[in-house]
């Protein structure tokens, strides 16, 4: 590693695999920092060393990101695997720490990859041990070839249905899969099928999905309304209605989803303006054509800047570096369309599907505002809420505020669990629109970092540069 | 509960579940062990004392908090399995930060 890069990438999914890839094309100095000890990043996680024997599993989705993988691997830019970024200056100063040592390095220009995290999923019991998302059930079946006998999957989504497929093809039992897809997001969802028809791929997939988990004989309840977790030290079962009466199912493992999120605290941390999505019902970056943020010289690439799925994170992540070429003077305007043009074109087709999945899969209301109050809303610090609506109710009318009333997102995931149901919440309570409510204001580091860790932090030696 | 489902050949390594030696496959992260052994809570939260497990293994939740050789408020999803490495669940109050030792309980 160098003290000094011309481009620094953070994260090692689609979108920074393919921004290093564009980047060594054109020879700048770059580097990639990711957390996980391969790349892949979450949609793509051991995609160099699956864990299961059978491939087929998986889907053969998946088995593109090997390509990419292989391409960060060989294109000659340092990529530093078990690296944590808890800090990106304004100045594009980073904090990283790799196998326990923390250091400084600067970079001329920074492309924020840090992709997507799940939707909190905020019902009665959501706390208790083996309730778990979707996507753990993933990493687990990825990483380590682990899966759950007899597990409920409740939500809504393409990756709740993926996995619990990946399950049906592994063999495994699911107990049931409680869709809380709202019916009438069938009907608004027409409204978009001659754009989703244009991509028909996605449609299929879904279709083949579904059929499959329910040729495999899983219940699929559909209409879901309401959920609640059951249990003393752990998840025993899970009870749901569709209208009035609760339904049990006796079960030991949960997964929950209800979609994707951009992971918007390094985005926060630096400063970087970001607007409310109503469509997405999410806070993203702001971001120009090139990926670039209101702050200069750091872009944001892929799902962190909205959520758009992997291909795409592939073509913006290459416009994002290329444009951060640009502003290195590496290459000029017209190579830079030119190389752009058909990551461009690719993204533009990709986002099609979009407002159709956006549209079907949008969560409802009262699974993203709970309405009961006792449920934990911000689970480090067991804030629930009835607590939030008390802070509301003596005054408190912003998520900044919210944490000096109750403590709620002080804790060590630093809101990532908890900042939309907040942000919505207190929108709610106030009867003012989330956009005029906000977020957490973050601050560096963004990950714990020990004391001993700061006292020892390190530059990486002159020699080096 | 979760199982195997087959995985494809890896060497083992020998990790140290509290006084139990137990072989895991190399590449394993100390969550997807402790699951595999059927241990479903690894700690309690410090306000309540509510039970907690692994939620989101991306390391973004902070529920998988637990003791590797001796350190506390460890990620058990963000940490690998290491030959001779010892394990244990979180109890008491351990709150993240510099005096995060500290605040461990002696007597745990
Ligand atoms: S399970 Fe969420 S941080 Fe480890």
């Amino acid at each position: 590693m160098k003290s000094h890069y011309q481009l620094a990438i953070v994260g090692a999914g689609p979108a920074g695999m393919a921004a290093a890839a564009a980047a060594a094309e054109c020879g700048a100095t770059s580097v990639v920092f990711d957390e996980q000890p391969a790349p892949g990043g979450q949609i793509y996680r051991a995609v160099e060393t699956p864990a299961a024997v059978d491939r087929a599993i998986l889907g053969v989705d998946y088995w593109r990101g090997a390509e990419l993988a292989k391409t960060l691997r060989d294109c000659g830019v340092d990529y530093v695997p078990g690296a944590t970024v808890w800090q990106v200056s304004p100045t594009r100063e980073i904090g990283v720490t790799v196998d326990g040592t923390a250091m400084l390095i600067t970079a001329d220009q920074v492309i924020v990859a840090t992709g997507a995290l799940e939707r909190p999923f905020p019902v009665p019991g959501w706390t208790l041990p083996s309730v778990m998302t979707a996507g753990s059930a993933q990493v687990l079946l990825k990483s380590a070839a682990l899966a759950a006998d007899g597990a409920v999957f409740a939500g809504t989504g393409p990756l709740l249905y993926l996995v619990a497929w990946q399950y049906v093809q592994a063999g495994v039992a699911v107990k049931a899969v409680l869709d809380t897809t709202p019916i009438s997001n069938y009907f608004r969802a027409t409204r978009h099928l001659a754009g989703a028809l244009r991509a028909p791929q996605y449609l299929m997939k879904g279709i083949r999905l579904l059929r499959g988990i329910k040729k495999a004989g899983v219940p699929l309840i559909r209409g879901v309304r309401d959920l609640r977790m059951r249990g003393d030290d752990a998840v025993s079962a899970v009870e749901y209605r569709r209208g009035h009466d609760w339904q049990r199912i006796e079960a030991d493992q949960v997964f929950l989803h209800q979609g994707v999120v951009p992971n918007v605290n390094l985005s926060y941390s630096i400063g970087c303006r970001h607007t409310w999505n109503e469509a997405q019902l999410c806070w993203q970056a702001t971001t120009d054509s090139w990926g670039e943020s209101t702050v200069e010289g750091v872009a944001i690439a892929g799902d962190g800047a909205g959520i758009n799925g992997a291909l795409a994170a592939e073509y913006q992540g290459r416009i994002a570096a290329l444009g951060a070429l640009y502003r290195l003077g590496t290459i000029d305007a017209d190579e830079r369309a030119r190389r752009a043009a058909p990551a461009r074109a690719a993204l533009a087709a990709e986002r099609r599907i979009r407002p159709f999945l956006e549209t079907l899969y949008r969560p409802p209301k009262y699974f993203r505002v709970p309405p009961d109050d006792q449920t934990v809303v911000c689970r480090c610090e067991e804030v629930d809420v009835a607590a939030i609506r008390k802070a509301v109710a003596v005054g408190c009318v912003g998520p900044n505020q919210l944490k000096s009333f109750s403590r709620c997102g002080m804790g060590p995931c630093q809101g990532r669990l908890c900042g939309l149901t907040v942000s919505e919440l207190i929108a709610d309570f106030t009867d003012l629109p989330v956009s005029e409510i906000g977020y957490y204001r973050l601050r560096p580091p963004i990950k714990p970092l020990l004391l001993a860790e700061l006292a020892e932090l390190q530059t990486p030696a002159a020699s080096d540069r | 509960m979760f199982t195997n489902i087959g995985i494809r050949d890896r060497d083992f390594v020998r990790v140290i579940f509290e006084d139990q030696e137990i072989m895991v496959p190399q590449g394993h992260t100390v969550a997807a062990v402790l699951l595999a052994e059927g241990i479903r809570s690894c700690r309690e939260t410090p306000v309540s004392g509510a039970p907690r497990g692994p939620y989101c293994m991306m390391g973004i939740c902070f529920e998988c908090l637990v003791v590797i050789d001796g350190e506390p408020n460890q990620q058990a999803c963000m940490r690998h399995v290491r030959e001779g490495m010892s394990i244990e669940r979180q109890h008491g109050v351990a709150q993240i930060g510099p005096d995060a030792n500290a605040a461990q309980d002696p007597a745990e």
